[in-house]
């Protein structure tokens, strides 16, 4: 089917649902409502009110809860409505769903996939833009997934569901209904921990994710970039291996991100590079990313987030080097 | 004063003349026209998603009126009748739906917090804001907004308990507009009323006609006046007669009918009548009113709009001081350009 990514991910939360009556939803505004952006639209309908849950608004009770189902046997599918809200129950994902794992000796393990929007470029109010893959990655224990298309979000979201480890998965709104692609109608999964290279060439390797995708393969396919653009899609556990092998190739990298530069996610990957390939590079590692501080009201976001003019710069300045 | 204007004159507050009324009626008349200019900016594409004010008139407009100058005012994100009665500049509020954070640069002797998305998050800062005021002995009071959504929050609760710990000045309006987003009232909590979760915490809870603006402001002046033995909650029943915001479409979850009664016991209708009927109001005088509301309207839409944003101003306001990464970072950004 062609389709967007609020229809795969639909239809992939759909296929789940269909798959074991141990898949539960639950979150704000998810049942009627089909969710603030219509991913779960006509799932309640479906599946009923006890497997598609219209919750309280309590992000602590969404996810906490979520955590008991999972360790009672369920598989649940929380909802938070955008990642800015997340925080409210930020600790029972750093408190409970990254180690109760290891805690119990994988007893115990909480296989949930908690779904979130991120990311800004769609002129929202405050806290409806934030970029926090780092924060969750840095826990330990969390899977943190961001897909950029719309076969990406339903084969990871699908594979995430299927894994015995809390998944945080971070969904771009800007990219939901930014295009269609040709997805299968059927079940299948997308390699968990493993990054999509979608775009080769020897001169330059460009590390990205998310909302950055589709603005960095613009640039290099106007300007005819020589580079690897590695689409990560799964942020943590890092997959070292291709970045390594590509810069050991080309001998540059950057990374671009929308989070915010300082001890953003690009600051462990070019750790990573600087550690394991130093000897490799020709020129420091460069990153991309929105300034250091938080996500500023809409009008001011087209100063803020990383645009394709600070995409080339970067890459002139680094092919120059 | 009922949907049908009549008084219980048993609990009619002695000290709204119909003078006050008039001016309660005005002010309200004012946010509703804001209220309608801001959406239909927003449908034009000249401002960011809006939550409208629609029905919720009285239950802000009572309160304001309650509230001393020196009393505190921390909102949550739906309280624009409330900045319009306590004289917050009509433009400002006009900026913040154009998104810009000038639009909070709120002068201190405002007295009034920031506009606060997360819901629920602002009411632990009304408490410390309440306590401020008993620790320095100012006499000002404190009031704040939660939605009936809200109420489900933590931060909710802890916040109650600690105003009620601490028997601090402290009026929590709950602004039960019947719904959060898609969530009816039914199902947010299976509490019979909202203001009966004041109980837990050992303080009085009050449920009020959130639409009749006298009953409202009574409610508050008299939590207000006993502010200094400690908290109120104060449930106000109204009803949310638009969308949640612009980004909502509330014919997926709510009906017609339901909307029809309620806009029967509108909260401007019944005033207007009140006026009528004691002939201190007529057509003329609403078209008026009407009038001059849009001509102030449109100046604050015209100053709003001329605003030029300036990008240094997100990198000077992030710290007491620049760090020296931080105007790397703006040198960087400005060299570069990325602003054309
Ligand atoms: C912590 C948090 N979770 C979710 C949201 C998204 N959201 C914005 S308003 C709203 C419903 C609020 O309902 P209520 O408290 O009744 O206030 P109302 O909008 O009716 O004024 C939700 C879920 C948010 N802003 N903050
Ligand atoms: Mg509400």
């Amino acid at each position: 089917m062609m389709t967007n990514m609020v229809g795969a991910l639909n239809n992939a939360l759909d296929l789940l649902l269909k798959e074991s009556e141990d898949v539960v939803l639950l979150g704000e505004d998810i049942g009627k409502d089909g969710g603030v952006f219509r991913v779960t639209d006509g799932l309640q309908a479906k599946y009923g009110e006890h497997r598609v849950m219209d919750t309280p608004l309590a992000e602590a009770g969404i996810l906490g809860t979520a955590i008991g189902m999972a360790l009672a046997g369920l598989r649940p599918i929380p909802e938070i409505q955008f990642a800015g809200f997340m925080f409210l129950g930020f600790d029972q994902l750093v408190n409970h769903a990254s180690r109760y794992r290891s805690r119990t000796r994988s007893a115990l393990p909480v296989p949930m996939v908690v779904r979130t929007p991120v990311s800004g470029g769609v002129r929202t109010l405050e806290h409806h833009s934030e970029s926090p893959e780092a924060y969750y990655s840095h826990i330990g224990g969390l899977i943190v997934v961001e897909p950029s298309n719309p076969y990406d979000a339903k084969g990871l979201l699908i594979k995430a569901s299927h894994m015995k480890d809390p998944v945080v998965f971070l969904e771009p709104t800007k990219l939901y209904r930014l295009f269609k692609q040709e997805v299968p109608d059927g079940m299948y999964e997308v390699e968990i921990g493993k990054a999509n290279m979608v775009n080769k060439g020897d001169s330059l390797t460009i590390v990205t994710w998310g909302t950055m995708v589709p603005v960095v393969r613009n640039v290099v396919t106007k300007k005819n970039v020589d580079a690897d653009v590695i689409d990560l899609r799964t942020i943590n556990p890092l997959d070292e291996k291709t970045i390594l092998e590509s810069v050991e190739k080309t001998g540059k990298v950057m990374i671009v991100h929308e989070a915010s530069l300082g001890f953003g996610p690009g600051a462990e990957i070019s750790a990573r590079i600087a550690e394991k390939a130093m000897y490799e590079l020709s020129a420091p590692i460069l990153r991309v990313a929105s300034p250091s501080f938080p996500y500023p009201f809409p009008g001011y976001e087209n100063f803020y987030v990383p645009n394709e003019k600070k995409v080339e710069q970067a890459i002139e300045k680094l092919l120059s080097m | 004063m009922d949907e049908n204007s009549n008084i219980d004159m048993n609990l009619f507050p002695k000290d709204v003349t119909d003078a006050k009324i008039l001016d309660m009626y005005k002010t309200m008349s004012m946010a509703r026209a804001l209220d309608a200019k801001a959406l239909s900016l927003q449908r034009q594409g000249r401002a960011v998603t809006y939550a409208p004010t629609l029905g919720q008139e009285g239950t802000q407009i009572g309160a304001a009126f309650a509230m001393g100058e020196n009393d505190w005012f921390v909102p949550n994100f739906r309280q624009h009748a409330v900045f319009v009665a306590r004289g917050y500049p009509l433009d400002k509020i006009m900026l913040y739906w154009r998104g810009f954070e000038e639009s909070l640069a709120i002068p201190p002797e405002k007295k009034t917090l920031a506009v606060i998305v997360p819901v629920a998050t602002q009411l632990p800062h009304a408490v410390g804001v309440a306590y401020a005021q008993k620790y320095k002995n100012t006499g000002s009071n404190v009031v704040t907004y939660v939605g009936d959504g809200g109420t489900s929050e933590g931060q909710f609760y802890e916040s109650m308990n600690f105003a009620g710990v601490y028997k601090l000045p402290l009026v929590m309006v709950i602004e039960n507009n019947q719904w959060a987003i898609s969530m009816p009232r039914g199902k947010q909590s299976a509490a019979t009323t909202l203001a009966q979760k004041a109980i837990a915490a050992g303080i009085p809870g009050i449920q009020v006609d959130g639409n009749d603006v006298i009953g409202v402001y009574k409610v508050i002046k008299d939590a207000l006046a006993a502010a200094s033995d400690g908290p109120t909650v104060v449930e106000c029943i109204t009803y949310r007669l638009s969308m949640h915001t612009t980004a909502d479409d509330p014919t997926k979850y709510r009906n017609d009918q339901e909307v029809a009664f309620w806009k029967q016991r509108d909260p401007l209708m019944r005033i207007k009548n009140y006026l009528v009927k004691k002939s201190l109001w007529n057509d003329n005088m609403e078209n008026e009113l009407a009038d001059a509301n849009l001509k102030k309207i449109d100046e604050a839409v015209e100053k709003s709009e001329s605003f030029k944003p300036d990008p240094q101003s997100m990198f000077k306001n992030v710290y007491s001081y620049m760090p020296d990464v931080l105007e790397e970072e703006l040198d960087e950004a400005s060299k570069a350009n990325f602003w054309q």
